[in-house]
């Protein structure tokens, strides 16, 4: 028989988990480059492997503290949006994808390769980098606290409510920025470079800061996605990044709040799907190992990619019209 | 909680480990590396101060072990009846002891000019066989717009169907290749059919047909994963003994799969420059709506790029499972950059700087080695398109006006 309770518990869970938050951080920032400035910007899981290495070595490698090692991570993510943008912010819009995609493999590459094991762990990745972030947790109760199925630890409450804050002020900071004068230019990049530039605008630089902002906002995701668990190099593969994209895509490109219900109904949605799956295969339902019923999500996002992108280009919370220049 | 929302990739904290001890006179050894490879993976470690090594992989398969006669102290090398590198297996338990007899001696050096003749020879095979991918990228993208991200689940199939004929089915190799070409004819067919024309018909616009891609490779891929498994499976008859042709060694397939690279890519050129489905592929490449006001039938011709395109990359596909060597789900995945790289490198669109560009990134791979550890190569190939978009960004072929 199916534990329905176990598996609307799990996907309860999923809803204010840290790592939705991270998605939902990711993705906002997916949508600055993408769903505000037109930026095809496929290398977000570099961003965050940035953010991720970077907190993590600045505490293990150099003794830095919690403050020092995000400024780190901060100041990495700004110099890799310069690498990235100078060649390719003046060409042709699948030019930056092209070669954001070939960036944040080069950086993962980096990351597993043994010549620097010393330092990034090689494939083993990193870990032993939380306790100075957790030292500034000012809960502190044994065992778990909460109600219903959000009972966690007091380090969990600490990831939950430092992710879900960020989150909050990014959006916060997101929404200002698009009513300022900066998010009008932004907006009209996306809808028209050469108009812009017809009114003296240097469109390079503004893209620029656009490749920033939204590559900081990945990093800081980083850094939230390794508090709940160890760094490894094989999470920031490829996949990581389309899964982001998926997100961004189901919630809404060009919306602030699109990215966060995005990432919330995504992770609620796969959490709910792998757990049927999973309990389905064990009561005999399928006849599939359980290891295929992992790698049915995986083809569900796939789909569901191909579908929203042609069915429901604006997601849940965007409007058709702030999608026109998608062509 | 804490592991329930990661992406779902698999973990690297490898379940199943070689390991060995490397001693000399019963004195242990410090810093000798040890090589572990196969099935695209590859990783190494020195010995520690007690001379153990110990090296996790990521499936339960065969792996050729390689001791690094260079780190030995002077004087000493692997004894004689030894072999090195060696194929190790594993046998029931997780783990797997390999251990290297060490005798006195002076080792037979490779001088380094035949080094760089052998990594040269490699990196043409690899290049060639990145050609045949990377033009029919190349036409894809030079007649719809679409950069195909799904190119490399195309790349895939052909050694998938090669390995469901020959291993699974029985078939002899050579039918079993003429079946797998087949079927990635067929698959392009009905990729275009099924997916690219209702969306060209609906005036879906190219950053969308490149999402759509996206998600479609992403679909192909673990599709490929849920009814293949995550293993790295053996062709029949893949790595042969090398033959020593002078101071290079290649095995009779590394010469076979040039030859057929060779002779494909001569063919396409032939297609391309002297047929009228050649002719009409260019026009439509150049303009298409002119193209379409001139009387070329546009939808047709895209059709045959698909169907060519695919065919090419399941042969592409084919030599990559022969070369790497092994068939796996993801191995397609494992080049798509550098098949990017190469056509970015030669200009995006153009055929012809698809194959110039596929042989600078194979032999730039292949020479990398001689100086970057081995885990590395790939980063050179995608820090030279970096480099390239910096200063030439219409690539080496291209012209200026597509870049815009």
């Amino acid at each position: 028989m199916i534990d329905w309770g176990s598996i609307f518990s799990n996907a309860a869970v999923e809803l204010i988990s840290p790592t939705t938050a991270a998605y939902a951080l990711a993705a906002l920032g997916l949508a600055v480059h993408f769903g505000y400035t037109g930026l095809l910007n496929f290398g977000q899981a570099g961003f965050m492997a940035i953010g991720a290495y970077g907190y993590a070595i600045s505490v293990l490698t150099f003794g830095f503290p919690v403050w020092g090692a995000v400024l780190v991570g901060i100041g990495a993510s700004i110099v890799f949006a310069l690498i990235l943008g100078i060649p390719t912010l003046r060409l042709r819009a699948d030019y930056l994808a092209i070669v954001t995609i070939a960036a944040a493999e080069i950086v993962r590459l980096l990351f597993t390769t043994n010549t620097f094991v010393a330092v990034t762990g090689s494939a083993n990745g990193l870990s032993e980098y939380k306790g100075g972030f957790r030292a500034l947790n000012p809960l502190s109760f044994e065992g778990k606290a909460g109600f219903g199925p959000w009972m966690f630890s007091a380090n969990d409450w600490w990831n939950i409510i430092v992710g879900w804050s960020v989150v909050i002020l990014a959006v916060l900071f997101t929404w200002l920025l698009m009513r300022s004068p900066w998010g009008r230019v932004i907006k009209g990049i996306r809808e028209d470079e050469d108009a812009v530039r017809a009114l003296g605008k240097n469109v390079y630089s503004y893209k620029m800061q656009s490749l920033i902002i939204g590559g900081v906002f990945g990093t800081l995701a980083g850094m939230i996605f390794i508090m709940p668990r160890a760094v490894i190099p094989s999470a920031y593969a490829t996949s990581l990044t389309f899964f982001i994209w998926a997100i961004l895509l189901l919630g809404g490109a060009a919306t602030i709040l699109g990215p966060v219900l995005g990432s919330i109904v995504f992770w609620v949605l796969l959490s709910f799907f792998s757990g049927f799956i999973a309990r389905a295969v064990e009561a005999g339902w399928f006849p599939i190992s359980e290891v295929q019923a992992g790698q049915l999500r995986f083809i569900l996002v796939g789909v569901a990619i191909m579908l929203l992108v042609i069915f429901r280009p604006q997601g849940l919370l965007g409007n058709k019209k702030e999608m026109s220049f998608v062509k | 909680m804490a592991e329930a929302g990661s992406t779902g990739t698999d973990s690297e904290e490898y379940e199943y480990f070689f390991l060995g001890n490397v001693q000399y006179e019963d004195e242990p050894l410090e810093g000798v590396e040890i090589t572990v490879e196969g099935g695209g993976f590859k990783a190494s470690a020195e010995t520690d101060a007690d001379g153990k090594w110990r090296i996790g992989v990521p499936e339960k398969a065969s792996y050729k072990v390689t001791l690094d006669e260079d780190t030995l102290p002077k004087g000493v090398i692997v004894a004689e009846d030894e072999e090195n590198p060696r194929t190790a297996e594993f046998g029931l338990t997780n783990t797997k002891s390999v251990n290297f007899f060490l005798g006195e001696g002076t080792r037979q050096t490779v001088s380094f000019f035949d080094q760089l003749l052998n990594r040269l020879a490699n990196g043409v095979n690899f290049g060639l066989l990145l050609a045949l991918a990377a033009i029919g990228l190349s036409l894809i993208y030079g007649t719809t717009g679409l950069s195909n991200f799904a190119h490399s689940e195309m790349i895939t199939f052909g050694a998938l169907m090669l390995l469901t004929f020959s291993s699974d089915l029985g078939f002899p190799v050579w039918i079993a290749i003429i079946i797998a070409l087949l079927l990635s004819l067929g698959l392009g067919w009905s990729l275009d059919g099924v997916i690219w024309k209702p969306l060209r018909r609906r005036g879906v616009g190219v950053i969308q047909l490149m999402i759509v891609s996206i998600g479609l490779s992403l679909a192909m891929r673990y599709t490929y994963q849920f009814f293949y498994g995550g293993a790295t499976r053996q062709l029949p008859g893949a790595s042969p003994a090398d033959l020593q042709l002078g101071p290079i060694s290649l095995s009779w397939i590394d010469l076979v799969s040039m030859g057929v690279s060779v002779v494909v890519l001569l063919g396409v050129a032939f297609l391309l420059m002297r047929t009228r489905i050649g002719k009409a592929t260019r026009a439509v490449a150049d303009n298409a709506s002119l193209a379409a006001t001139s009387g070329i039938d546009v939808d047709r011709v895209i059709r045959i790029v698909w169907v060519l395109g695919a065919g090419l990359a399941g042969l592409s596909g084919i030599l990559w499972a022969y070369y790497r060597p092994g068939v796996s789900w993801d191995m397609g995945f494992q080049i798509l950059l550098l098949v990017f790289a190469a056509v970015t490198l030669g200009g995006l669109g153009t055929a012809f700087g698809a194959l110039i560009g596929s042989l600078i990134v194979g032999i730039f791979v292949e020479l990398s080695t001689l100086w970057l550890p081995s885990d590395m190569k790939f980063v050179s190939a995608l820090v030279v398109l970096i480099l390239v978009l910096l200063f030439r960004p219409q690539g080496i072929l291209g012209r200026r006006e597509r870049i815009g």
